[in-house]
């Protein structure tokens, strides 16, 4: 199918620690230009584009005093209002009784496209939430929120807290849904969130002592493939995983890049077209874990044939003394002709390749530490 | 009762540190306030009805600290966000 580019051209909307940025890069994607912030000081956990409804964006965020809630917009960021109804908790019966307070509301996941008007917020500590109404009101998903089982799979207290993060509806089939969660790992429901079932099998909980487990393991960020629903990657704590669903197992295939850069990292973005083709930013993960580019020298990693061989991409980054971290929402791709891939750091640098990663351009800098970068398409 | 809020929450009063609200409690009075400026009262009490976390409230020289408490009508109450984060 042929690749037609927006009119309106691509923007990156970032998330940082203190507010919500957009680079504007046109049609041609070559030079970028920052806007003023928006939420300046509040923290931007997410903001992400509707495909439905091209001008609908729904935002993640939190103050320190005020606590999380959601913004949606209907004109494309150019104004914002607060969900009347945001995501909460339900409280606690009893005097005694101590109830969850949602502490972020991390990511934000657009409907299926059968249910326009939908969407659901992913937050932390582990929680699902649905909207019906365009992101007003804000609805506890019940066989998630207050499944017994999900205190059984809860398995720590990660850095940052339980993250909900990875929040998947199958284009196919919108009762089809996975979520991955911190450190108690992939679930799957087939019946809309009523019901859910960890999908773990092949990857590993290295981090315990036995690594086997059917839940407990630490996914940082999975992405069911846009070109195939049924190819499934992973970027876990303890590696980089495939799953085909017709085999049902994780496959560790981070084992192919260098021993040297190791494939421990957070965010995963696929091609929107070639479901061998995936991105990843691999990360410090030895001894003390100081999560920042290998040896100072930052570089993406792709594999264009599901994850056999792996190629480094580092044409355009720092070449040394650059210690920086990419989130595991920091990174993303459009879907032009020859895909862009942006990325943002934890120094506050957003980097943009328009060749699929051959070549990167610093797009911004002095940025505060960003959370997130998603595109925006404006037809 | 006089309420006295603190720059983070006047997005939610229009601009304005200074309202008034009715109640003998403090219940009642964020009740009320949240009917003048809807969702205001979630950002000073989460959902399990604890004063959110950096937030300092008080009245007649005493701290307030839950919804419970009473707050004479003629005292100002003070919501102020506490110095933190960086």
């Amino acid at each position: 199918m042929p690749v037609s580019s927006p009119r309106g051209g691509i923007s990156l909307l970032v998330g940082t620690m203190k507010g919500a940025f957009v680079l504007r890069g046109g049609v041609s994607r070559r030079s970028w230009k920052l806007e003023e912030p928006q939420f300046f000081g509040s923290v931007i956990d997410h903001v992400a584009q509707d495909p439905r409804d091209p001008a609908c964006l729904m935002m993640g965020t939190r103050t320190g005093h005020m606590g999380p809630t959601v913004y949606r917009s209907g004109d494309f960021g150019a104004t914002w209002q607060e969900a009347s109804k945001p995501p909460a908790f339900k409280k606690a019966k009893g005097r005694k009784a101590t109830g969850r307070a949602l502490e972020a509301v991390f990511q934000m996941t657009p409907g299926h496209a059968d249910n326009p008007g939908e969407w659901w917020a992913s937050t932390v500590p582990f929680g699902i939430f649905r909207s019906r109404d365009g992101g007003d009101t804000w609805k506890g998903l019940k066989g998630f929120n207050e499944s017994k089982k999900l205190k059984k799979w809860a398995g720590g207290e990660p850095p940052g807290g339980p993250f909900t993060h990875s929040l998947m509806i199958d284009p196919r089939d919108a009762r089809h849904m996975y979520v991955a969660l911190s450190v108690a790992g992939m679930f799957e429901s087939t019946d809309g969130g009523r019901n859910w079932a960890p999908l773990n099998e092949g990857s590993k909980a290295c981090f315990l002592p036995d690594p086997d487990v059917p839940y407990g393991q630490d996914p940082h960020c999975a992405i069911m493939h846009p070109a195939d629903p049924d190819r499934l990657y992973q970027q876990s704590h303890c590696g980089i995983y495939r799953m085909d669903r017709a085999e049902g197992v994780w496959k560790r295939i981070g084992l192919r890049l260098p021993k040297s850069i190791g494939d421990i990292g957070f965010p995963v973005v696929p091609h929107p077209r070639d479901r061998d083709t995936v991105w990843v930013f691999p990360m410090d993960g030895t001894e003390v874990w100081p999560r920042t580019s290998p040896k100072g020298r930052p570089a993406a990693y792709v594999t264009r044939d599901g994850g056999r061989t792996w190629q480094r991409q580092d044409t355009g980054l720092p070449r040394r003394h650059a210690y920086f971290t990419v989130l595991r929402h920091a990174m993303a791709a459009d879907r032009e002709e020859k895909a862009g891939v942006y990325f943002g750091t934890t120094s506050g640098e957003v980097y943009g390749s328009r060749d699929e990663g051959k070549t990167w351009k610093c797009l911004a800098s002095h940025l505060p530490r960003i959370l997130s970068v998603e595109v925006m398409v404006q037809p | 009762m006089k309420i006295v809020l603190s720059s983070h929450y006047q997005q939610y009063t229009g601009g304005r540190a200074e309202v008034e609200a009715d109640g003998k409690t403090l219940r009642a009075a964020m009740k009320d306030l949240d009917r003048q400026f809807p969702g205001l009262r979630f950002r000073i009490f989460d959902e399990q009805e604890n004063v959110r976390r950096h937030v300092n409230m008080t009245a007649g020289g005493k701290r307030v600290k839950t919804l419970g408490d009473k707050v004479p009508a003629k005292e100002t109450l003070y919501i102020l966000g506490a110095l933190s984060g960086g």
